[in-house]
């Protein structure tokens, strides 16, 4: 490892949205539908055999056959015809309500979201507005007044139809703007305009595309609506306008009706369907941005997990200490992980393995330190004892015993049963791992009165207990507040309140205090040191702080891409590692290294600012 | 005593809350502070002590309502957009998020390029910029052609830097830089930090929580605490034996990553808490 | 609380002026001579002003605007030019029919929605594909052309359900069933389709969220989990988009009115579309705006309910 450049993954291409469209099925067939359809529309002159106003008193209500193909109407005017040029007439109605909606809505969403202020406000109000009356009630007064002009109706529904826009737009941009990318142009000294186009345009494209096709959709279904119920105009053919005909004689002609409805709905589902398959299209081209950091984590474990395997590199174990040291304490064995295996199954049927032969043991009153980088699979070997994997996640092999009983092989039933009463969890976000909806006082009380069968007044009394024992001031306050009332620290408490309200044997905490500032861990590190005291519970701490553990540990186990690499008592670690991670985990530790020192002007010698750059040690990550 | 490059005064910013009469939330509450030429100011504070507010008032990120932010003794703290965009040679900024902090829809070489065509760079310069940029970060060539989502979370942060350096800046305001990278990363990172110091004199103003990140970086240190600067000074004396009580409180409550010494650590801490505790409630008998 | 119920209540009686106000300016002014169009293009120019001194067009637009909006607080809407019958009583006999469509038709959305898309949320795999693509097509076809469907195989072949036709809730249960039947199905089919895709996706995040595990390790079945605290929390953005459906079904049951003949809103809101009998159309603006901000109370209280963010802040 010198100054070469670690390889990178190969390249994903970048192929445009439309080219994807041809391999998603429904996609090219909806494609193809309205490829189709507007075509023959554009095409109507040469493609009719007949003028489609020209009525015939002959034909009226004629049946298919060489004369008229679809048959003709009740003023006998020829029906395919008419399908072809009202095609022309429907698509640029909507078409036309389309134009109006995307100019009036992104811009005023681009500018609303971009600049705030009053605009913002204003046209939000606008938009709640419009939005408060339906779309026909508003068109059917405008025609009371204006008469009927199709054109008219659809420009006044494009109008309506821009709030979806607007809100889209809005809603994009929004997020982007805070964005730190965003920020960072600015300090660029990139203008509004040019940021507006670079960042945001780019963002805001695709879903107003997928969103062009919703709305085309609606506003030919609802342009037929409106000449349905008789009140287009009449002296131009649209699919609504023939189905009005058509069912007035339902009885005399039924399929009268079912050309133009077959038209209408052709067009509307093809263009649902489009936006659907743009959407899909659109959302497994982002995947592996949307990917949460610990899928991507998962994913670099599964990636290193051939490198391992190749090494066959086997566990660093330290012997215990002899008897009469620190961790005397420990009592009997209460959880034993053997070989165990956790896998996600992937969409292609295959299953990515993130952890990989596991082992594990805590005793009774000792502080089992699980340590490592992003990936290693620490957190998901918690959760596996859990048996609370994310979706997809599974134990692939292994056995989990507690007290005597395989956890892995476990009922559903029976595991909840064991979880919350004899293992407990702490997890690492304090506020997400509270329901915003219930207060504090409920959610604490409800899996007591499950787990234990308390009474409310008797929960309700335990609960207040427990939360003066972990130190909140006023602990009927907390208990009838809601989580967002509470401090991340204040909420951290909460949850550690909960996780030992049931007395557990053994508790696992998932990085407990990661998103906490140090001074509150500090506080949160001493409580979990009192209640394992007490309770003389197993503890399996999770965390990638060597702070952290040297605080609270007793045992400490490294693991590396799904592996356990070394495993002992905690000073044989700190002080004897073996293995080469876990070394270089402990020499980027930053805590005993030398502070910068003083400033000095020879620091920056101007001579050297042009020279070139020097070999340095290996610095790639 | 070398020339100022950034001179902060009594700096006060205040965000408008929602609602009708309400008074502005006040994140900065008049803070002071001067970087020189080439050297590393660390700032230090929990969550809410302000500490990212004043990298952003120094960037015009923050809407400054008081006092004055000098650079090179020109203020700074009102200026337009025409003269922010002068002030981007000058200062730049690396964030803390290599996963927001790029545009996931743009190569590596339209980041790098960006700030490059506001100064309408012609395209082969600019090209043969993207390639001197990468070489000091110690990505590959090839890299330019890929997207931020095919790189880890330090491989992005380099980038970031890169983006940072590539109009040759005097000042970079660093938010959190290596707070969200795993440990190993974290420290190659900081090295390449001080290593394009040592080598291009850029000045830092680095923001962190994380009181051991600041001391290995930085030459003075300023430690924040509900929008004032509590203690400033010397780095090694700031973060080795601080004089003001909360930075004390802070310190103490680092843990200390050996098990011995941090039980040691430990009672010092508590000890620490009940003489500040006694000395308040002598404070307000008095 | 109160500051909340109060503080909506007050953003809907607003929300009432504006729209009221708006449409009779636009209707009122935007017309072009309308006396002339109620009495025809033969009359002479002094029985228009006749007319329009009759009607009180004559007066200055302000001055009209403020006698209907007096007597409106009443309850007086106004007289139809062309029936004069009183515009009030003539809303109010039809707005029970409508009412009852739509929200029959929002009752049973809501009922089966919550149903199907915890389905397809909790089972996904298969469950869910097919729940997605149904509810994709479901939301494509225009209401109307499903309505169309029904009453041409129900009604008109099979001949299990009376095509057109009404009989009121008070005069026979069973009646006003079979007649209701058909269109509440046409209306509530679309909306069923988006609400399912909210309900669905709303709980699949819902699922997501990291109390979920929590509850779950402190011993709570993942049966109770999801129907007490995941379905309370998907609940918000799927009232919200039921609220907008409740909207769209109000439009949409003009055109369902009109082909099952239900005596309802929609079928004097054509008429008078047709003869431009403004008065008749701004009463049934003002019975449909008054519907919609009496919902979007009805919503947003059930949302302060169900989320305290919203109740609180």
């Amino acid at each position: 490892m010198t100054a070469t450049p670690l390889a990178l993954p190969t390249t994903a291409v970048k192929v445009s949205l439309f080219r994807r469209l041809l391999t998603h099925p429904t996609g090219v067939v909806s494609l193809l539908v309205l490829f189709l359809v507007a075509v023959a529309s554009a095409l109507a002159p040469l493609l009719a055999t007949h003028d489609p106003n020209t009525a015939s008193l002959q034909d009226v209500l004629a049946k298919a056959g060489s004369e008229h193909l679809l048959g003709a109407d009740s003023a006998g005017r020829d029906v395919l015809s008419r399908l072809l040029f009202a095609g022309q007439f429907s698509l640029a109605g909507a078409l036309l309500a389309l134009s109006v909606a995307l100019v009036i809505g992104v811009t005023a969403g681009l500018i609303a979201g971009y600049y705030g202020g009053w605009f913002d406000s204003a046209s939000s109000w606008l938009t709640g507005l419009t939005m408060a009356l339906p779309g026909m009630v508003v068109l059917l007064a405008a025609r009371a007044v204006l008469g009927p002009s199709m054109w008219l109706s659809m420009m006044i529904f494009g109008v309506l139809l821009s709030p979806a826009f607007f809100r889209l737009v809005y809603a994009s941009v929004t997020a982007v703007r805070n964005e730190l990318y965003v920020d960072a142009a600015r300090v660029s000294g990139l203008s509004d305009f040019r940021i507006i186009g670079r960042h945001i345009l780019t963002v805001v494209r695709a879903p107003v595309i997928i969103q062009s096709a919703m709305v085309l959709g609606i506003a030919i279904a609802i342009q037929a609506g409106l000449e349905f119920l008789g009140l287009g105009d009449l002296n131009i053919p649209t699919w609504g306008s023939m189905l009005n005909d058509g069912f007035i004689n339902i009885f005399k002609s039924p399929t009268l009706v079912l050309w133009p409805s077959l038209m209408i709905g052709l067009v509307c589902i093809a263009l649902t369907l489009l936006a659907n398959a743009m959407r899909d299209e659109l959302e497994r081209s982002r995947g592996p941005v949307k990917k949460s950091r610990k899928a991507a984590a998962a994913a670099a474990a599964a990636d290193a997990e051939g490198a391992a395997e190749k090494r066959g590199a086997a566990a660093v174990v330290h012997p215990d200490e002899p008897a009469g040291a620190e961790n005397s304490n420990a009592g009997e064995l209460l959880l034993e992980v053997t070989d165990l295996g956790v896998g996600y199954d992937q969409p292609d049927g295959s299953t990515t393995h993130v952890v990989n032969h596991v082992g594990l043991t805590v005793r009774r009153g000792e502080v089992h330190g699980l340590v490592g980088e992003s990936g290693s699979g620490k957190t998901q070997t918690a959760f596996s004892i859990l048996r609370l994997l994310p979706q997809g996640g599974r134990i692939t092999g292994g056995s989990i015993f507690f007290e005597g009983k395989d956890l892995a092989h476990l009922s559903e039933k029976e595991m909840t049963r064991v979880r919350g009463k004899r293992i407990a969890y702490i997890p690492q976000e304090p506020m997400s791992n509270l329901d915003g909806a219930f207060t504090i006082g409920s959610q604490l009380t409800e899996p007591m009165r499950v787990c234990l069968g308390l009474s409310k007044a008797e929960a309700r009394n335990r609960a207040l207990a427990l939360l003066a024992k972990v130190g909140i001031p006023n602990p009927e306050r907390t208990f009838n507040a809601y989580p967002h009332q509470v401090s991340g620290g204040m909420a951290q408490r909460v949850l550690i309140a909960g996780a030992v309200s049931c007395e557990p044997d053994l508790l696992i905490a998932d990085e407990p205090t990661t998103a906490l500032d140090v001074t509150v861990q500090a506080e949160v590190l001493n409580l979990l040191r009192e209640l394992q005291d007490e309770l003389n519970m197993g503890v399996i701490l999770v965390t990638h702080n060597f702070g952290v553990v040297a605080d609270l540990c007793d045992r400490v186990t490294v693991m590396q891409t799904g592996r356990v690499v070394e495993t002992g008592p905690v000073r044989a670690i700190f002080n004897n590692a073996q293995h080469p991670y876990t070394r270089q985990l402990l020499d980027a530790i930053l805590e005993d290294t030398a502070p910068r020192g003083q400033y000095t002007t020879a620091g920056h010698n101007p001579a050297e600012k042009t020279a070139e750059p020097k070999e340095l040690k290996g610095v790639t990550s | 005593m070398t020339e100022t490059l950034l001179d902060v005064k009594d700096v006060v910013v205040e965000y408008p809350l929602k609602g009708f009469r309400k008074e502005p939330f006040k994140a900065l509450k008049g803070v002071s502070l001067d970087i020189r030429p080439g050297e590393t100011v660390g700032l230090v504070g929990e969550s809410g002590s302000g500490k990212t507010t004043l990298g952003r008032a120094v960037l015009g990120l923050a809407p400054v309502t008081g006092g004055s932010i000098k650079y090179r003794g020109q203020e700074i703290s009102k200026a337009t957009r025409a003269q922010r965009k002068q002030l981007s040679h000058e200062i730049q900024v690396v964030f803390q998020d290599p996963y927001t902090s790029l545009n996931p829809s743009m190569t590596i070489e339209q980041i790098l390029t960006e700030p490059l065509t506001v100064r309408k760079v012609e395209r082969q310069a600019a090209n043969k910029r993207v390639a001197e940029l990468l070489d000091q970060v110690r990505l590959p060539h090839d890299a330019a052609h890929r997207l931020p989502r095919e790189f880890s979370g330090g491989q992005r942060q380099r980038v970031a830097i890169a983006r940072a350096l590539a109009l040759d800046p005097k000042l970079i305001v660093c938010d959190e830089p290596v707070s969200a990278l795993d440990l190993s990363t974290q420290a190659r990172v900081m090295e390449l930090f001080i290593e394009i110091q040592e080598r291009t004199g850029v000045a830092y103003l680095f923001v962190s929580h994380d009181l051991a990140v600041v001391r290995h970086l930085s030459h003075r240190v300023a430690v924040m605490y509900h929008g004032e600067i509590v203690e400033w000074g010397d780095g090694e004396q700031v973060t080795g034996a601080p004089e003001h009580p909360y930075t004390q409180r802070l310190f103490m409550a680092a843990p200390i990553p050996d098990p011995d010494r941090q039980a040691k650590h430990r009672a010092d801490r508590l000890r620490l808490l009940e003489l500040q505790r006694e000395q308040d409630v002598q404070a307000g008998a008095a | 609380m109160y500051r909340f119920v109060l503080r909506r209540l007050f953003a809907g009686v607003l929300l009432l002026f504006v729209i009221t106000t708006v449409a009779y300016l636009m209707l009122y002014a935007g017309g072009g001579d309308i006396a002339r169009r109620i009495v025809g293009p033969t009359a002479s120019d002094a029985q228009v002003a006749l007319k329009a001194s009759q009607l009180g067009l004559d007066r200055p637009l302000v001055v009209q605007y403020w006698d209907w909006l007096t007597s409106a607080l009443t309850g007086d809407l106004g007289r139809s030019w062309f029936t004069g019958q009183l515009v009030s009583v003539g809303v109010s006999s039809r707005l029970s029919v409508t009412v009852s469509l739509v929200l029959g038709a929002v009752i049973i959305a809501a009922l089966i929605s919550v149903v199907i898309g915890v389905w397809a949320a909790v089972r996904r795999g298969w469950v869910d594909r097919v729940v997605q693509f149904v509810g994709v097509l479901g939301f494509a076809i225009p209401g109307f052309l499903i309505a169309l469907g029904l009453v041409s195989l129900f009604a008109l072949n099979l001949k299990w359900f009376k095509a057109t036709g009404y009989v009121p809730i008070s005069t026979s249960f069973g009646g006003w069933a079979a007649t209701v039947t058909l269109p509440i199905i046409a209306l509530s089919i679309g909306c069923i389709a988006a609400v399912v895709q909210q309900v669905r996706g709303s709980l699949i995040d819902a699922l997501r969220q990291d109390y979920v595990r929590t509850l779950r390790a402190r011993g709570l079945s993942f049966n109770r989990v999801v129907y007490k605290h995941v379905l309370r929390n998907a609940g918000g953005p799927a009232l919200a988009v039921l609220a907008v459906q409740f909207i769209g079904l109000l439009g949409g049951a003009v055109i369902v009115e009109q082909i099952f003949a239900l005596p309802g809103l929609g079928q004097i809101t054509v008429a008078a579309t047709g003869q431009g009998d403004i008065p008749v159309v701004m009463g049934v603006v003002v019975a449909t705006a008054a519907i919609v901000v009496t919902v979007n109370l009805i919503i947003d209280l059930a949302q302060g309910w169900l989320n305290p963010k919203v109740r609180l802040s």
